[in-house]
């Protein structure tokens, strides 16, 4: 057995976890990255499990794997190839073989590479290794299963629940290659199975045998300490930006002293945040679960009428079929948070893999001239932030606000500092009887502030206010229904200044490397990470270049323009086939330097090949 | 000793009434609807500014823009899930669904019969005229098989939902049924309708005096509005008739009409009406009368059940959570959370 792998530059490292989907990969994944973040690591983590809740045991589409990368500083994505692959059976090898750095320590389970895995994962030969190719690398076999099942004999455990504790066994060795303190883990274990005393003493038990195992064997330990960070300082937890959106909107309504409404349907990579708000009644928050995506929508319209900070969670699919009420909310100018969590399309498409392919959607899918504000959260903590903001917006100028995250920035986790919440700005509806006095006066519901044209919110039980709105086209002065064609250009035109003011409202784009390179990389969402980190290696290598994240697509901030014309070339990279580059070709004709890099395999960016595309871009091949 | 209550009436049905000039045909049924609709309210006494009316799109979608309320006119079929979201919102206000037979049976469906399975706390005042009116003519989920329309220009070879037996199977706990004619009627369930805590299904059969003119009228005209109709009434006998002189029994498993005193049946024999019984089966009979089938047509309250409504415990379950969890703000809520750590 190989022991003494060598590896020399340990600033960063990437681990993948692999195995059947009932293997417990997405728990060891979990549990490693908190307490390496808890330990004092940055960390990025990536799962990347399958659509089928358990395929058939040991097939290749039942893989299902956690990637996380530690590191003492710069940890800005997942990781492109890993460093360590735990590889519970034959099919985690296979699926993950290409992602493997040379010299990687492959952690396999010898009890379950035997001759009826090899045939399940399909190998032809009983040597998988050599089948494919992987003469770069150092298998570790160790008998995961037989000496977790000796580890937990006598436990009073079923065959069957034993057998579920070799994920801890494994966890036990990664733990140990890495340093990792055991305290943390057993004490995470007690957090997540506090009702069953009897699994978290086989977990734990499990754990420690497997960390043993590996210090027993003296499996290539020193190599991998990597140092914890110095980060600011104050207190963190982790966080995956499903969650940080659910606590972006619970800090919003806080903020602005408002129940929160959630209207949602279950649907894939979204549903978290509608669980995670379910469970928020502490907080008084009104998470229903509707019968259908529209009624999603429409219930948090509803809500939106009548007084809440309302929102509805999504993926692609459901924000399809939210249209036509999204059209319902630009036109009664009700503040509306939508939150749609990319995932690969068209239709169902890869409900787990994650893409930025909705962007026109949001833009453009509605009927009618009907703007809106569309923005994008660019890492899983910035969901928080971008939630938050949304919020904002959405209440302070009556309007509904579509917030794009992706299913990548969405179950990816990364450490939090928790914020302070009075250091975030106060959130102010512009209620109507604060702008009145209680005076109904000559109110009507579509009177607007002369500066920004926001209307103001009369919401019901509100005394003098009673009014009526709806879908079809109001007089601008009345509000009551009005089919006047004059009228109908002046609101249409009215609607569409009152998002462009909004640019007014939110910060400027801010530019990252050097401000006088020719080439400056553009972005948006979800690859944040990966961009970040190919600006610093293209500096690395020598490359005068610039970068910019867009959190902010409808409107622009207010410099995009006067930014972008700086450069002589701006390479738009995202996830689809050009959407965002089409969108800022739209909106400034006169611009002639837009490159696009597109990939769309429902898998993230890869530092490497974003490297290699741009320096070529910036070459002029 | 009880107190008694003294009544204040604060507000006549005028104050419901918005200044906008009422657009609908001439000698539509929705006039008389909304004339009952303000004196509704005005007899359960709720403040204009607490009361909610949300549509959906079709002529009887325009109703909130007629009232002196909060009102919503919004996209079609939709409007018992808007309501849903108001209601659950704000419990304290009088919530109020204008639909129709096309907008809540057909593109609406799915939202009605989960609003009234969820026994949402919202009144649904449906207006049924078998026909969608606002397109110019089309047959519609109401509409009887065989029903000659411009989009069913051979008969349709289809058969309709029956609103109350709809209402029944999404386990509804009140319906309740009036002609547009007869405002009494409608007026007393629009009222029962309010009080009952839950989803209340209110049926009007409504005249469309353009596209469906006289569809209701063998129930509805003078002529035949007394054997053809019976009004039940909470308690009492289910008698119809001009003199009230037939009656409802139970014959096996099946409703009868008879007249008393003929083929040997007595006054004794006739049902006593109970809207509250939790067994829906003698409900749906009655609602589902037929003048086919010699039976009157059902109107009034035929089933009001009280069962806790989804806000009332959706507020429940929150002063629960929150009675038994000390009150945190977010940051305080985030920093007691497992994972926690400082970086000194």
């Amino acid at each position: 057995m190989p022991t003494n792998a060598v590896v020399t530059d340990i600033k960063q490292v990437t681990i993948r976890f692999s195995g059947d989907s009932g293997d417990g990969m997405q728990l060891s994944g979990t549990l490693f990255s908190t307490l390496s973040a808890i330990f004092g690591n940055e960390i990025a983590t990536f799962p990347d499990f399958p659509a089928e809740i358990r395929a058939p045991q040991g097939s290749l589409h039942g893989v299902s794997g956690f990637q996380v990368r530690i590191g003492a500083k710069d940890v800005y994505n997942s990781g492109d190839k890993t460093d360590v692959l735990v590889a519970m059976n034959p099919a985690a090898l296979k699926v993950n073989a290409s992602y493997l750095k040379k010299g990687s320590i492959v952690l396999f389970d010898t009890d379950s590479f035997q001759k009826k895995d090899l045939d399940k994962a399909l190998f032809q030969t009983q040597d998988p290794f050599e089948e494919l190719n992987l003469d770069h690398i150092q298998p570790v076999g160790v008998a995961i299963t037989s000496m977790t099942k000796s580890s937990l004999e006598g436990s009073g455990l079923e065959n069957k629940e034993m057998l579920r504790c070799k994920n801890m066994f494994a966890l036990g060795i990664v733990c140990w290659l890495f340093n990792r303190p055991l305290e943390i883990a057993d004490k995470l274990l007690e957090q997540k199975f506090a009702k069953r005393p009897k699994i978290v003493i086989a977990n734990i038990k499990a754990l420690t045998d497997g960390y043993n195992y590996g210090n027993n064997i003296h499996l290539t330990a020193s190599t991998y300490r990597i140092e914890p960070v110095e980060a600011t300082k104050g207190f963190y937890t982790d966080v995956n930006g499903n969650t940080a959106t659910a606590y972006g909107l619970i800090a919003a309504a806080e903020k602005a002293g408002l129940q929160l409404f959630l209207g949602s349907y279950p649907i894939t990579p979204a549903t978290d945040i509608l669980q995670e708000l379910a469970k928020r009644k502490d907080f008084g928050v009104k998470a229903l679960q509707m019968e259908d995506e529209i009624a999603g929508i429409t219930s948090s319209i509803g809500a939106a009428f009548a007084g809440c900070l309302a929102a509805t969670s999504t993926s692609g699919p459901g924000l399809a079929l939210k249209s036509e009420a999204l059209g319902l909310a630009v036109m009664t100018e009700l503040p509306l948070v939508v939150i749609d969590v990319q995932r690969s399309g068209p239709s169902t498409g890869m409900p787990t893999k994650s893409e930025q392919t909705d962007l026109n959607q949001a833009l453009y899918g509605r009927n009618g001239e009907s703007p809106l504000v569309v923005m994008a959260a660019a890492s899983p903590t910035d969901c928080f932030e971008s939630a938050f903001t949304a919020a904002k917006i959405a209440l302070e100028h009556m309007t509904p606000v579509i917030l794009l995250s992706d299913g990548y920035i969405a179950n990816g986790s990364s450490a939090w500092k928790i914020p302070e919440m009075e250091q975030y700005p106060e959130i102010n509806p512009p209620y109507v009887q604060k702008q009145f006095n209680g005076d109904a006066g000559e109110w009507k519901p579509f009177l607007r502030n002369d500066d920004t044209l926001v209307r103001y919110w009369g919401i019901p039980g509100t005394p003098n206010y009673m009014h009526r709105i709806g879908g079809l086209e109001k007089d601008l002065v009345t509000g009551v229904i009005s089919s006047n064609p004059e009228n109908h250009q002046r609101m249409i035109n009215i609607r569409q200044q009152k998002i462009d003011n909004i640019a007014r409202f939110i910060p400027e784009q801010q530019v990252l490397g050097d401000p006088d390179a020719d080439t400056l990389i553009v972005g948006w969402g979800g690859t944040q990470g990966h961009l970040m980190e190919t600006l610093l290696r293209l500096r690395d290598n020598g490359k005068k270049v610039a970068y910019t994240h867009f959190r902010h697509i409808s409107p622009l901030p207010a410099n995009s323009h006067e930014l972008l014309q700086r450069y002589s070339k701006v390479i738009v990279a995202e996830q689809n086939n050009g959407q965002f580059a089409d969108y800022l070709n739209g909106k400034y004709p006169d611009l002639n330097s837009i490159c696009k890099y597109n990939k769309v395999e429902g898998q993230p960016f890869k530092v490497s090949e974003l490297v290699e595309a741009f320096t070529q871009m910036m070459e002029g091949k | 000793m009880e107190a008694t209550e003294i009544k204040y009436q604060k507000y006549l049905a005028k104050d419901y009434k918005s200044e906008n000039a009422v657009r609908w045909c001439p000698g539509c049924g929705d006039y008389a609807i909304l004339t009952c609709l303000h004196k509704a309210l005005a007899e359960l006494n709720v403040d204009p500014h607490n009361t909610a009316v949300i549509s959906g799109i079709g002529c009887s979608s325009r109703l909130p823009y007629y009232m002196n309320t909060y009102g919503f006119h919004s996209i079609h079929g939709r409007a018992a899930a808007i309501a849903t979201g108001v209601k659950v919102a704000n419990p304290a206000l009088s919530v109020w669904v204008a639909t129709g037979d096309g907008d809540s049976l057909a593109i609406g469906g799915n939202h009605f019969i989960h609003a009234v399975r969820r026994n949402v706390d919202i009144n649904i005042i449906l207006f049924n005229n078998k026909i969608y009116g606002l397109t110019k003519g089309q047959y519609s989920p109401t509409s009887s098989r065989g029903f000659v329309s411009k989009s069913s220009p051979y008969g349709t070879v289809e058969d309709p939902f029956r609103p109350a037996e709809l209402t029944f199977g999404a386990r509804g706990t009140f319906f309740a049924r009036a002609i547009d004619v007869d405002m009494k009627t409608q007026v007393e369930v629009m009222v029962e309708a309010a009080r009952h805590k839950g989803a209340s299904v209110v049926e009007v059969l409504q005249n469309c005096v353009i596209f469906n003119d006289g569809i209701h009228n063998k129930i509805s005209d003078r002529t035949w509005k007394a054997d053809n109709t019976i009004t039940l009434r909470q308690g009492e006998k289910m008698l119809f008739g001009k003199e009230n002189e037939k009656g409802l029994v139970l014959e096996g498993w099946n409703l009868k009409a008879v007249t008393i005193g003929e083929e040997g049946y007595s006054l004794d024999d006739v049902l006593v009406h109970d809207a509250t019984t939790k067994d829906n089966t003698l409900h749906m009979k009655l609602a589902l009368m037929d003048i086919a089938d010699d039976l009157p047509v059902a109107l009034g309250v035929i089933r009001s059940v009280d069962t806790p409504s989804y806000d009332s415990d959706y507020e429940r379950q929150i002063a629960e959570v929150q009675q038994r969890t000390p009150k945190k703000s977010f940051t305080e809520f985030l920093l007691s959370s497992s994972n926690v750590w400082e970086v000194k």
